[in-house]
């Protein structure tokens, strides 16, 4: 069957998927850092799945197996995940001061201040997010 | 999947957060259950562990709810569901799952697997290939991570500027 | 959370143990699955666990700011280090061959080496990315409010 071998593969894009559309269609700055992370776990479970062999077994030379996994693309993803959490913290920090600066991590808020009240950056409403009580 | 539908979904952003650690925890076991040993200790420990931290400390700056989305958002769905339709195709091309004569398998992954111990002596051929065959990666990757720390310092040492509710935000000039 | 019995007790038991843990899992890593990065992640989640409870400063008097700061500069100097010895001792950049008489010990010697490098520069960032979030709350709020908002 031939679909069947490629199982991994729509697993995979589903995934990517589901975070790309994180990223483009909410608002919330959070949300989309959130959903490139789901995008970027999506794309290690692709080498990963790619490098599996069936019937082998964890790379690391041991008694009584004699087929392995391939190790090359675990050593990638490695490198990957860090650098993940690395890109992710540091658009943490962006979004923290970009908070600051504007009082919001809503993207439509930040396009288009001039929707709100023509004398003050903040309305009521949409200052709830950081400073009144949630 | 369906706790990634849900991180998207949900609008109170500590759920969501709560949800991501279920999904890094949940991917951390399919690459278990895949042979990547090495690969789900890291993500086990970082996706649910210091991301999920990260998430949560900005959200305790940025408030708990997300503004609902206005309408339904149809030209997303519709270019998200354009994309992964050509991407399925293009994978109908890959290799099958599994297979032992992949073309991944067979051009540098045998000489890894045979040639290890022979000129290494340590049996996690991951940590070889890691630290002994490709050092100058594993350095372009310990760089990266000590520039995201400056990063982070260089952006957040600064002390936040004050702001009355209802004023304009103040344009910053530069101090330190 | 320190008056939290249970919470108290059971991160009294469990900071050492996991502690140990990244300790096992960075010098292990030759044999099994595990290495520099899982360690310096494991290391630092022992730490924030341990500010979580008893509060950033007690966590901050630790291991202070100034320290992760170099200790994050000091994982990838060593990291260099090792591999410029390698060029000095007559072989390439970070070659291990040179560093030891037998290749196998000299490339285990290597890879310990560098792995803790690794090790020390991971464990130290996550430590420093904690640090600046958990105190930009306490900053805002020192700010707001030293402004009569």
């Amino acid at each position: 069957m031939a679909w069947l071998g490629h199982f991994n593969y729509w697993v995979v894009v589903i995934l990517m998927m589901i975070g790309f559309y994180a990223v483009i269609a909410r608002g919330n700055m959070v949300k989309k850092i959130m959903g490139l992370n789901l995008f970027q776990t999506s794309v290690f479970i692709m080498f990963i799945s790619a490098g599996k062999i069936i019937g082998g077994s964890t790379p690391v030379l041991r008694e009584g197996v004699t087929v392995y996994s391939n190790p090359l693309p675990h050593v990638l993803i490695l490198t990957a995940i860090v650098v993940g959490v690395a890109t992710t913290a540091v658009g943490l920090a962006l979004a923290v001061r970009i908070l600051e600066a504007y009082g919001t991590i809503e993207d439509d808020e930040l396009i288009d201040p001039a929707e709100q009240s023509p004398d003050e950056t903040q309305p009521g409403m949409s200052s709830g997010k950081g400073d009144s009580s949630a | 999947m369906t706790v990634a539908v849900a991180v998207v979904r949900v609008r109170d952003l500590f759920s969501a957060a709560m949800l991501f650690a279920i999904y890094s925890l949940l991917s951390a076991g399919l690459f278990a259950v895949l042979d990547a040993g090495d690969v789900a200790l890291t993500e086990a420990a970082v996706g649910a562990g210091i991301s999920t931290i990260l998430f949560l400390a900005v959200l305790t700056l940025a408030g708990r709810e997300e503004r609902p989305a206005r309408g339904k958002n149809r030209l997303a769905l519709a270019v998200v569901v354009v994309t992964g339709a050509c991407l399925i195709y293009a994978a109908g091309d890959l290799p099958d799952f599994g297979e032992a004569d992949n073309p991944v398998q067979v051009h540098v992954a045998p000489y890894y697997i045979e040639q290890t111990y022979a000129d290494m002596g340590i049996p996690n051929m991951v940590a070889a290939v890691l630290a002994g065959y490709r050092s100058i990666d594993t350095m372009g990757e310990a760089f990266v991570i000590l520039t995201a720390g400056l990063g982070v310092v260089a952006l957040l040492s600064v002390p936040p500027r004050r702001r009355r509710r209802g004023q304009k935000p103040t344009k910053s000039e530069d101090d330190s | 959370m320190r008056t939290n019995g249970i919470l108290r007790v059971i991160a009294r038991f469990l900071i050492p143990l996991i502690m140990l843990f990244a300790l096992y899992i960075q010098f292990h890593g030759e044999y099994s699955p595990g290495g520099g990065f899982q360690a310096g992640v494991v290391f630092a989640a022992a730490w924030i666990l341990f500010a979580l409870i008893y509060g950033l400063d007690a966590a901050l008097e630790v291991i202070p700011e100034r320290a992760q700061f170099v200790l994050a500069c000091l994982g990838v100097l060593l990291y260099c280090f090792v591999g410029l010895l390698g060029v000095i001792l007559g072989g390439r950049f970070l070659d291990f061959y040179p560093l030891l008489d037998s290749p196998h010990a000299a490339q285990q010697t290597g890879i310990v080496a560098v792995e803790f490098g690794v090790g020390v520069t991971v464990a130290a960032c996550a430590m420093l990315f904690f640090t600046f979030f958990a105190r930009r709350k306490r900053e805002l709020d020192a700010a707001q409010a030293g402004d009569g908002d």
